[in-house]
């Protein structure tokens, strides 16, 4: 079976990632507790995969204050949208081929 | 390496994580019904009761001490009715994310509540200067524009349908504005029977 992996981005291979970036796409902006509601994930789960997409470059952070307490806010930088848009090509390209 | 099946679940997930975070989808049908059955009964009893039933816009030419007395109990009826409404509707929404596994105040809660709330806050603030200069004949066809239009801004953030629902109230608005004789009659189709039938349909279409 030949698959098409061009676009296939190693980032999204985890499905908690891809998560995020579904959810992200289609808000501007969410903080900590809020993704890991949607997701359903461990605190420590939700960090690790949240920096690997940072490190990616694919979201960015915005922390500021609420009172005293620090609130983190994650969102979608261009090239994490460009990267999402390119999967969901890749992966509608991929099914496609197979049918 | 992934397969086929596993690529197909990953977009169904990702189509529901987008939807599920974009939507308020917790809106309960029961809530537009019984909304529809509270504002039945309080168009009854304003017009039974109170003797509400304004067939001018302008009221002030004739102006009975007793029906400034009235109109405050009709006011008093209708805060008492919204009132309802709106608990009911928390209530069921409370139930229905709970039974989803979600929490009710949410970012998409957030963002349903500000989009209704710039139109109804603006429409009632009309609404109150109108009644102030005796335009009583106009709160009927304006509350149900308003509503219409809050409606059909929220529904981008909820049910499709909702939009549809908005369209309607605004018709019906606009009608009642110019036939302002039959305000109250106008006022209890829209905000009851369009309601209970709305409901109903929602109930049947994504409750069952």
């Amino acid at each position: 079976m030949k698959i098409v992996t061009d676009h296939l981005h190693k980032a999204f291979e985890s499905r908690i990632r891809l998560g995020i970036m579904s959810v992200l796409a289609v808000n501007d902006m969410l903080d900590f507790n809020t993704l890991k509601d949607y997701l359903d994930v461990t605190d420590g789960n939700l960090a690790s995969h949240l920096k690997a997409l940072e490190k990616e470059a694919f979201i960015d952070v915005k922390k500021s204050f609420i009172g005293r307490k620090p609130n983190t806010k994650y969102f979608m930088t261009e090239l994490g949208k460009k990267a999402f848009t390119d999967h969901l090509k890749a992966l509608e390209k991929l099914i496609k081929s197979q049918q | 390496m992934k397969v086929e099946q596993d690529y197909i679940r990953d977009i169904a997930e990702m189509r529901s994580l987008m939807e599920r975070s974009s939507k308020f989808l917790s809106l309960s049908g029961l809530a537009g019904i019984m909304a529809g059955v509270y504002a039945l009964a309080g168009a009854y009893i304003a017009y039974r009761f109170f003797n509400f039933n304004p067939d001018k816009i302008v009221y002030s030419i004739v102006k009975p001490e007793s029906l400034y007395a009235d109109l405050f109990k009709v006011v008093l009826l209708a805060i008492i009715i919204l009132i309802l409404a709106i608990g009911t509707a928390i209530f069921l929404s409370f139930k229905k994310a709970h039974k989803r596994g979600e929490k009710l105040w949410n970012p998409t809660a957030r963002r349903l509540l500000i989009h209704m709330a710039i139109p109804l806050i603006a429409g009632g603030l009309l609404i109150l200067i109108l009644t102030s200069k005796g335009l009583i004949g106009l709160i009927a066809p304006f509350t149900l524009l308003f509503y219409g239009l809050a409606l059909y801004n929220a529904g981008k953030f909820t049910y499709e349908e909702v939009k549809s629902l908005g369209l309607i109230e605004i018709g019906l608005g606009l009608i009642s504005s110019y036939f302002v004789e039959y305000g109250l009659l106008f006022w209890t189709v829209g905000f009851g029977v369009v309601h209970i039938i709305y409901g109903i349909y929602m109930h049947y279409r994504y409750e069952r």
